[in-house]
């Protein structure tokens, strides 16, 4: 990458002289308030998709009246194209935890829980074993925390919140009607901080660093930076932490292979940008967000298969619990699939994208709400790819 | 008392006799014998005081939970959308041949199930397919058969 991406090294720098263990130390030493009015500062948003500011999250929960109150990690990632949290748990899970153990001191939680997707039990064995000796070293230095780890069983809806914490009450992994939010009731109905891996990842380090160094990066709605998975057809695939705010065109001279066409910006559920509107697309929350997912598209792919595989996947992974949803995903991938035969009109598509505004409105959760997102990018911007 | 009905009561055990810990007791199950048989389910129902139905509701929810008999060695290939662009047909084709199953089956000595997943969080190494709890990226169709040959000859 030999052209002007800003890459950054926070999140999987490694600090000889102070550890993640040693960093939460001096922060609890400091008054829940200021750690608060830090992170507010900072500007951090969260990484795991929807972009709540993180100081506000912890502000609420910390504001509630309760004896018992959760710190949840969501580890669950399983946006199609996301990998990144995989690779910090694998690399830095000591500054996951304590970014949990901070947030437990903030808003007076004595328990944490990771939920990690099954598909990365693999990870489970050497993430238990840092684990217990991080709560040890907690244990000794008298912090009155403990983090303990939950498996998920292969179902993409449980990275959604409310529906992460049915799951980790032996439920059936289906979101809840909000409010109340997690701040008021979460898992076991007690207020419930949930962060991403990387969100947290972040606040231990803006507790290290102070906010300005943080602030110094991105834009003024996309403060810092952010760690990008990026996959397709690129060269270069992998992660990379680079500022949030960068014009879409600059990522793609940087990790497209001279013929991209397409990126989808922010996984299945996010936005499909087709190459004439790279210069005017920013990425970040002021143009298109995104939980780190790039996947970059060159012409030799076909837009109708990239659709319909996503649209596959809404459809095996919508829980079912509503109906604008569960029948919405199927019917929009059998609609594209009798545009294509033949079988309907060309104007059907238009149809289908009245369906998705309802789902928008009608369906539960994001998952659903979301799945117009590709769905409209794709059909207004290669409706002919998708007739033809 | 059958090694089931022993697995559960130590699962219970371990876990603590609440709902919360279904899950866990679940997954356990699943790690041990490879699917929730029906007796396995009615003794979770019972050992946590909960209806059958509840406990078969939640593990029917959950891909990784599965009820119906599955072979010792259970291989996910992703078939997601960057694995897709990558070739992951040709592997499920090559393994499909190779254990003479398609996709969904298990082999009649009851050693392998083929089954697809969706985004194993690999995409810059795909395809890539689980064996168990074990990931394999950077796959080729010669790759992925050397890797279940091995799990073949394996007798544990
Ligand atoms: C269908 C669906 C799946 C989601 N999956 C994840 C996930 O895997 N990881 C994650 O951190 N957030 C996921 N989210 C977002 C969470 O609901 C939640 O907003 C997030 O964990 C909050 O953390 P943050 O503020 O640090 O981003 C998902 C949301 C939806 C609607
Ligand atoms: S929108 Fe889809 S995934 Fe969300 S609750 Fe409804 S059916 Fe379930
Ligand atoms: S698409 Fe196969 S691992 Fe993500």
């Amino acid at each position: 990458m030999e052209n002007n991406l800003k890459k950054v090294d926070i999140i999987f720098e490694i600090d000889e002289k102070q550890s993640p263990l040693a960093i939460l130390e001096k922060t609890v030493k400091r008054p829940a308030d200021e750690i608060i009015l830090d992170l507010i500062d900072s500007g951090l948003k969260g990484r795991g998709g929807a972009g709540f500011p993180t100081g506000l999250k912890w502000k609420f929960t910390r504001n509630e009246d309760s004896e018992v109150k959760y710190v949840i990690c969501n580890a669950d990632e399983g946006e199609p194209g996301t990998f990144k949290d995989r690779e910090i748990i694998d690399r830095v899970p000591e500054k996951i935890f304590a970014g949990m153990a901070i947030c437990g001191f903030v808003i007076g939680a004595k328990e944490g829980y990771i939920y990690l997707r099954g598909e990365y039990n693999f990870l489970l064995k050497n993430l238990q074993k840092k684990l217990d000796e991080f709560n040890a070293g907690m244990k000794k230095t008298g912090i009155d925390f403990t983090i303990y780890i939950k498996s998920g069983s292969g179902a993409y809806v449980c990275g959604e919140e409310s529906a992460l914490f049915e799951s980790m009450e032996g439920k059936r992994g289906e979101p809840r009607n909000k409010p109340p939010y997690p701040t008021v009731a979460g898992y076991n109905s007690k207020p419930t901080v949930i962060n991403n891996v990387e969100t947290l990842v972040y606040t231990t380090m803006i507790c290290h660093m102070g906010p300005e160094r943080f602030k110094a990066l991105g834009t003024k709605d996309s403060r810092g930076s952010k760690v990008f998975s990026v996959s397709g057809d690129t060269p270069i695939s992998g992660i990379y932490e680079l500022e949030l705010g960068m014009p879409l065109n600059e990522f793609v001279d940087g990790f497209g292979d001279g013929d991209t066409k397409a990126v989808q910006v922010g996984g299945a559920s996010g936005h499909c940008v087709p190459r004439k509107k790279f210069n005017d697309t920013i990425i970040g929350f002021e143009g298109i967000p995104t939980g780190g997912s790039m996947m970059i598209f060159n012409s030799s792919r076909s837009m109708y298969n990239v659709l319909h595989d996503y649209l596959e996947f809404f459809t095996e992974e919508s829980c079912g619990q509503c109906t604008p949803c569960r029948v919405g995903c199927q019917q929009l991938l059998k609609g594209i699939e009798a545009v294509k035969r033949g079988e309907r009109p060309p104007a059907y598509l238009d149809d289908l994208k009245k369906l998705t505004a309802t789902m928008k409105i009608a369906a539960k959760c994001g998952l659903g709400q979301s799945v117009g997102n590709p769905f409209n990018s794709i059909i207004d911007n290669f409706r002919e790819e998708i007739i033809y | 008392m059958s090694t089931t009905e022993v697995l559960v009561k130590e699962l219970v055990e371990k876990n603590g006799k609440t709902r919360n810990s279904l899950m866990p007791v679940l997954q356990g199950i699943v790690h041990n014998e490879h699917f929730l048989s029906e007796e396995a389910l009615l003794c979770v129902a019972r050992e946590l005081d909960l209806s059958a139905a509840d406990v078969y509701g939640t593990a029917s929810f959950y891909t990784f939970l599965d009820t119906v008999p599955r072979g010792k060695n259970i291989v996910r290939v992703c078939k997601t959308i960057t694995c897709h662009m990558k070739g992951k047909d040709e592997i499920i084709k090559a393994l499909g041949n190779a254990l003479k199953i398609k996709v969904g089956e298990t082999t009649n000595d009851k050693k392998f199930t083929l089954l697809t997943a969706n985004c194993l969080g690999w995409c810059h190494k795909g395809p890539v397919m689980l064996v168990n709890d074990d990931i394999y990226p950077d796959l080729t169709t010669q790759k992925a058969l050397e890797i279940i040959e091995e799990y073949a000859k394996d007798v544990k």
